[in-house]
């Protein structure tokens, strides 16, 4: 039976000798070797996902021009940052458009800009423009300041997402005749195509179904940079139906991180545009598991034959909320480029890159095989039920 | 030799049949990919041309001295490798193939000799990764 604890993984990787695989390679590994000899030569499995996560934002402070000011509307590059906190704080969302964008206004709309693109553009170390307003205090008396700045002049900036990396997600599909702009993309008419969103066996959550090693503290790679799980996320609904391997079977937890921003690249954090629904932002998130039993090397050997994802209807079950499942693939069927239903055959795509993820896990690996990254032992570890946790969730409610 | 050419037409000279001496004066078949006319009533066609190397030349020459302008297709839609992030999104938008997930592998290739330039993948790729250039 094999016991490991974080110390002396953390002494291993200290001393070079950490044996570090990812989560794709632990697969074959488990198959050649079996459970009990893997999971005695194998110290820590490195996951990883690339994919938009709508559920993302900065807090920024600014630092106090002269004379000093309130700010309480707070622009970067025309796009508005929620300055309802300290006087120079403020924080900007990801999904947040300029006030000038006509939207759906002219329906599909093209979202070209907004909260994720500034994100990428401060971490492209661009010049972003500073546009701040406020009503004047005998304490802060400015009532306006412009400039342009970088992420470097900003005293301090840390990417806070309240949820991330969700475990499963829905495939949408339409079975309407009229094309959907959603999203999870375009959809095309009558089981035009299906669309996907997770990188299946490399997905952290996914390879500790139960966290058993996540939780408050879990050191992870965030978007290039180094940050910290630090709480479970919005609509961590652990209590979804999983299969025999522990596996949910619908969306299921989520993650809260934070990072320092300054540490980031625009590889790894990419404001995107979905065609009539509006902006987002990729991020790259990767968490190394370390295998302190078999139980969770077992769990990490997943793969995505044993990962099933239900298939919804976006054009009446998802807007509606009527939680109907048309039926579950696996990700190894999503990933082959086409799925079976009800004897159709529609062709796949992925709004998450598979290929960023399984680069995500390697680098990761390549950090603690170098001795640069050393686990951290959680706080506490997500919650596994619902006991304890003060919200409330309805079915339908996935929304991302 | 066959090539894919876009071609733009003036406004003077959008009403005369000049494709159709491309193929009776040329002997070149000419396919029409897409075409349309802006407001301004200047005309723009897409085209795979094909025909004799002789005649081809002969035939730009000739659409040439009617004041039609003509570039080579591939100046025209850009996979900016840099800017893909490999999702495979525009896979299933593209109708030509020209966007391929290549597997096991997954990761996007953009085969620009079969692109219609339809330009659908324009705003479908969430990191704006394809582009048109003129
Ligand atoms: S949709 Fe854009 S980013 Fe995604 S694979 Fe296609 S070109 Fe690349
Ligand atoms: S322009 Fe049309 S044919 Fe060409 S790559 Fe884009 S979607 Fe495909």
């Amino acid at each position: 039976m094999t016991k490991k604890t974080y110390e002396e993984i953390n002494e291993k990787i200290r001393s070079g000798a950490a044996v570090v695989v990812t989560a794709e390679e632990v697969i074959s590994l488990v198959k050649e070797r079996g459970i009990e000899e893997t999971a005695a030569y194998v110290d820590v499995v490195t996951t990883g996902t690339f994919g938009p996560m709508c559920s993302s934002g900065a807090f920024f402070n600014f630092g106090h021009p002269k004379p000093r000011m309130r700010m309480s509307k707070v622009y970067l590059n025309g796009v508005e940052a929620y300055a309802g906190i300290a006087a120079v704080d403020a924080y900007l969302g990801a999904t947040q458009l300029p006030e000038t964008d006509p939207a759906n206004k002219s329906f599909p709309g093209h979202f070209n800009y907004g909260g994720g693109h500034v994100l990428e553009d401060l971490v492209a170390g661009k010049e972003v423009f500073l546009d701040a307003y406020s009503y004047g205090t005998d304490c802060y008396p400015r009532k306006s300041y412009q400039k342009a700045i970088k992420l470097e002049d900003i005293p301090y900036a840390v990417l806070y997402n309240p949820r991330n990396a969700y475990q499963n997600y829905n495939v949408g599909v339409n079975l309407s005749d009229r094309t959907l702009y959603t999203y999870m993309g375009i959809l095309k008419p009558n089981l035009g195509n299906a669309n996907y969103s997770t990188a299946g066996q490399l997905s952290p959550l996914f390879n500790d179904p139960y966290y058993r090693t996540i939780g408050m503290g879990t050191k992870i790679f965030l978007g290039g940079g180094v940050g910290y799980v630090s709480w479970f996320g919005t609509q961590h609904a652990p209590e979804a139906p999983r299969g025999e391997n522990g596996v949910p079977l619908s969306p299921a937890g989520t993650l809260a991180v934070i990072g320092d921003l300054k540490q980031m690249s625009p590889k790894w954090l990419r404001g995107i545009s979905f065609l009539g629904y509006g902006v987002s932002l990729m991020v790259g998130l990767g968490i190394p598991i370390p295998i302190l039993d078999e139980e969770i090397l077992k769990y990490t050997a997943v793969s995505d034959e044993e990962i099933f994802a239900p298939i919804v209807d976006y054009s009446q079950s998802y807007p509606q909320g009527l939680g109907e499942v048309l039926g579950r693939v696996s990700y190894a069927q999503l990933k082959s480029g086409q799925i079976t239903l009800g004897g159709k055959v529609i062709p796949t795509a992925s709004l998450s890159s598979y290929a960023g993820a399984r680069q995500i896990a390697t680098i990761l690996k390549e950090w603690i095989q170098k001795g640069e990254f050393f686990l951290t032992k959680p706080a506490f570890t997500l919650p596994r039920s619902n006991e304890g946790v003060d919200y409330k969730r309805s079915v339908g409610e996935e929304i991302l | 030799m066959r090539e894919k050419m876009v071609l733009y037409f003036p406004a003077s000279v959008v009403e005369q049949p000049l494709t159709y001496s491309l193929i009776k004066e040329y002997n070149l078949m000419v396919n029409i990919l897409k075409a349309n006319i802006n407001p301004k009533m200047e005309g723009r066609i897409v085209a795979e041309i094909s025909g004799k190397k002789e005649d081809f030349e002969a035939g730009l020459d000739f659409l040439r001295s009617r004041g039609v302008k003509t570039f080579p297709l591939e100046q025209e839609i850009v996979w900016v490798e840099e800017r893909c992030t490999h999702c495979g999104a525009c896979s299933v938008i593209c109708p030509a193939g020209a966007l391929v997930m290549e597997r096991p592998e997954m990761v996007v290739r953009f085969k620009g000799e079969k692109c219609i330039i339809c330009e659908h993948c324009i705003t479908a790729c969430p990191s704006r990764a394809m582009e048109v250039r003129y």
